[in-house]
């Protein structure tokens, strides 16, 4: 039974993960039993047909476009709402100006780049 | 060493510099101006700058004293991590602080990270641009879609427990730092995300406040080809060891 094989892989590397005595390879591990997990439900659905299996086929594709859908989102959603500082740059060169007035006069040489 | 046992800081600042002969005054000027009531120190590290920023500290160490600003040079480039390093070694403050010396880190902004540290009790207090009173300026398009896409790609598959992962203008307990950078082994700014996310897998507390960061150098030259390589390396480096 595929289902039984991908869930017992998924309790591998979840209790591999926390018994292993260094810690490292963690992350990669969570990702890898998501996949596996993923995986064990799309198989199980595929045995036992309760949904017609032509559709079963095709859910990898589906998963791999929602994927696609959350980045561009996140990434467009991101870039609509960039938080910009304009007046940062105009305070920074007024801070710059009085800095080099105040060390100029204690012979700091700011005079230069 | 024998200096820092002598004297007594609650703050160190870390000061990485190279051929910041200018923006290394303004920045002490700028420190000294926004930390009226606070004990600390600045600990310029300078790689062996060419420019002459090493006699512009001089210069600011009679102004400001030699107790209160740093410098500890060395011969040559040798690498931020290293830089760190050097800059803890001389520092005798409870907490460190590291902001970058071409002023795109602000130094109005250290009372926010003392005081968030205070409230919070926290390990690390992180700069963050992209939250609310944060931001960028200087940045094109091209520039901010890199960054965008940097971040949701790190997000979603590192969940690295911060928001910035590539800002390096931090506060941090002296401890903390000492063992963040003795295991994290990255260059550049995937040093900077290598730090947070070893912090946030040991467990550290970590709390952010938000920074503005105006970038008067770089713009599109900072980010080529090359640097996205590095950073996708860096990502599958982390996916593996943490």
């Amino acid at each position: 039974m595929p289902l039984c094989f991908a869930f017992h892989l998924v309790i591998f590397f979840l209790f591999y993960d926390s018994k292993t005595p260094h810690p490292q390879m963690k992350h990669i591990f969570k990702i890898a039993a998501i996949l596996v997990a993923i995986s064990a439900i799309w198989i199980a659905l595929l045995e036992t047909s309760t949904v017609p299996r032509s559709y079963t086929w095709l859910l990898p594709i589906y998963l791999v476009v929602a994927l696609g859908c959350y980045g561009l989102f996140m990434v467009g959603f991101g870039l609509m709402f960039f938080p910009t500082c304009p007046r940062e740059a105009v305070l920074l060169q007024q801070d710059i100006v009085e800095a080099k007035e105040f060390l100029g006069k204690r012979g700091v040489d700011v005079g230069s780049e | 060493m024998e200096a820092a046992a002598s004297r007594k800081r609650a703050y160190s600042i870390i000061v990485p510099t190279y051929n910041e002969r200018l923006n290394v005054a303004l920045i002490v000027y700028l420190i000294f101006k926004h930390l009226p009531d606070v004990n600390f120190e600045i600990i310029i590290v300078d790689d062996g700058s060419p420019d002459g920023t090493q006699d512009i500290v001089k210069q600011l160490q009679q102004v400001y004293g030699e107790d209160f600003v740093l410098l500890r040079a060395r011969p040559r480039k040798l690498g931020l991590g290293t830089a760190y390093l050097h800059g803890l070694k001389h520092a005798s403050g409870e907490f460190v602080i590291i902001m970058d010396a071409d002023l795109s880190h602000h130094p109005k902004y250290l009372p926010s990270f003392i005081r968030k540290q205070k409230e919070t009790g926290a390990d690390i207090v992180t700069g963050t641009r992209y939250v609310k009173n944060g931001g960028v300026h200087g940045w094109n398009l091209m520039r901010k879609l890199t960054s965008r896409g940097a971040n949701v790609l790190a997000q979603t598959l590192l969940q690295p427990g911060a928001s910035d992962l590539t800002g390096s203008f931090r506060l941090y307990k002296r401890d903390v730092l000492e063992d963040l950078i003795s295991s994290c082994v990255s260059k550049g700014y995937v040093f900077q995300m290598e730090m947070i996310v070893r912090a946030t897998r040991k467990g550290y507390h970590i709390e952010e406040v938000p920074i503005t960061f105006v970038d008067r150098v770089f713009g599109i030259s900072k980010l080529g080809g090359s640097e996205i390589v590095e950073y996708l390396k860096g990502l599958v480096y982390l996916l593996l060891t943490t």
